[in-house]
């Protein structure tokens, strides 16, 4: 055990795993570049999606119910065939992680827009707005705590799936803990997972602070509940 | 070459290995859920009896679910090597947050009402809970249950990565030869075995709860 341990530190201070495209903070970059491109892709089809059926109460029941069949698909094996499929590249990654990220996100909208208060919404529309500026300034900012916590679930949940990105031959932090499976090297398998989790326990608490700095400071208290709700409901990689 | 997609005669060949994964698959789930609850249990009632206990609880069961998968198996590697256990440790660790928060707040759920109730017909304290409270809370603990199993089912296919995976070791040989017929089979049968577990669990909660079957 303690051997484990002053292997990791060695492979940390070795300046060799710090520098070139296998290097750590290469491996960094990589990892956030599949995860922001994956959160600003599900954030687009999500978004509109869930304020359309939460502003309109249509076709509700079908989104929840397919985004919890969603829950049942293992992320791992749809990179897996999406790769068999589209071959090396990013767009096996970017599916898998699109496909986990936009049911959470869905269904958080559109759960915020309903708990709307009915009288809120009528005194919005009696003070004469029209159906968008409803959405824009009164559903929205209301609904917020929820759709943050959705985006926020779904961004960690991102960070920590894009391991699987090494799997199918791209880089990132997975890098580590696939190759080091590969030629049972265990210090550089914990290593990157080490780092994989530090980047996530980071994105966490980088989402967390976002999340009060954009939620307006009536509805911080239905903020952090709604962090729970959406995190107990998502599944990680 | 013409390969189709999806090859009916390698599922016909292989029928034995595809039950073997999916069996296999089945106890990846079912050990750990059913670990996970019996840690989950006492330390709800831990929480309810000492509230501030509740609190570090929650904080530490919501930090191992923050861990990516992947690392957290592959961390088990020096304790466990590639056994078993490297796959049931975390799959166990990662349903204790669901389990622990429904069984509690299913628990703290029950109306005062009901709780003075059945003190004032003289019921114990341990009587009560589990004659009174248990059964109430057993809707919430079920949904947590559901949630917990589901999840874990998507998680077991990921050990394939460390010498385990039920049928993620049908994905790992689709993906390996380049042959999507073990990846899809392994997919639809994974995907089938999290909703008949789900209806499974639903039915159980329905036979535990006749009261709710026929509202009003």
């Amino acid at each position: 055990m303690i051997e484990v341990v002053t292997n990791l530190v060695a492979w940390f201070a070795d300046p060799i795993n710090w520098q070139g495209p296998t290097g750590v903070p290469t491996r960094i970059l990589e990892h956030i570049w599949y995860s922001v491109l994956a959160i600003v892709l599900a954030v687009a089809i999500a978004q509109p999606v869930g304020i359309l059926i939460g502003h309109t109460g249509r076709g509700g029941a079908l989104a929840i119910n397919l985004s919890n069949a969603a829950r049942a698909v293992p992320t791992f094996g749809v990179i897996l065939l999406t790769f068999l499929v589209a071959g090396i590249g990013l767009v096996p990654v970017l599916v898998a992680l699109v496909v986990l990220a936009v049911p959470s996100m869905i269904t958080n909208t559109y759960a915020g827009f309903r708990a709307v208060d009915r009288d809120v919404r009528d005194s919005a529309e009696g003070m004469g707005m029209t159906g968008w500026q409803v959405v824009r300034r009164v559903e929205i900012p209301v609904a917020m705590p929820l759709i943050m916590a959705g985006v926020r679930i779904s961004a960690v949940q991102i960070v920590a799936t894009a391991t699987f990105a090494a799997v199918v031959s791209l880089g990132g932090l997975g890098r580590y803990i696939i190759d080091g499976l590969a030629q049972q090297d265990l210090t550089q398998v914990l290593a990157g997972a080490i780092l994989v989790a530090a980047l996530s326990l980071l994105t966490e608490l980088g989402l967390s602070r976002l999340q009060t700095a954009i939620v307006s400071d009536g509805l911080q208290e239905e903020s952090q509940e709604a962090s729970m709700e959406a995190k107990l409901e998502g599944t990680t990689g | 070459m013409a390969q189709s997609v999806f090859e009916w005669s390698w599922v016909v060949e292989n029928r034995g290995d595809i039950w073997a994964q999916l069996a296999e698959h089945i106890v990846l789930t079912a050990v750990p859920v059913g670990l996970g609850f019996l840690m989950a249990f006492p330390m709800a009632l831990a929480s309810i009896r000492w509230p501030r206990l509740y609190s570090p609880f929650l904080g530490v069961a919501g930090v191992l679910f923050s861990i990516p998968t992947l690392a957290l198996f592959v961390v088990m590697i020096p304790f466990t090597g590639l056994s078993k256990a490297t796959a049931i440790v975390p799959l166990t660790l990662y349903t204790l947050l669901i389990l622990l928060r429904n069984t509690v707040e299913g628990l703290k759920g029950v109306p005062s009402h009901v709780r003075e109730a059945a003190e004032a017909m003289g019921y114990t304290r341990t009587r009560q809970l589990f004659r009174i409270e248990l059964p109430l809370a057993v809707p919430v603990i079920v949904a947590g249950l559901r949630i917990a199993t589901v999840n874990t089912i998507a998680y077991v296919a990921i050990t394939a990565l460390i010498g385990q995976g039920g049928l993620g070791n049908l994905f790992m040989d689709g993906f390996l030869r380049q042959f999507p017929t073990p990846l899809i089979v392994g997919l639809v049968l994974s995907v089938m075995l999290a909703v008949a577990a789900d209806l499974g669990l639903l039915g159980v909660q329905r036979v535990l709860t006749p009261w709710r079957r026929n509202p009003g």
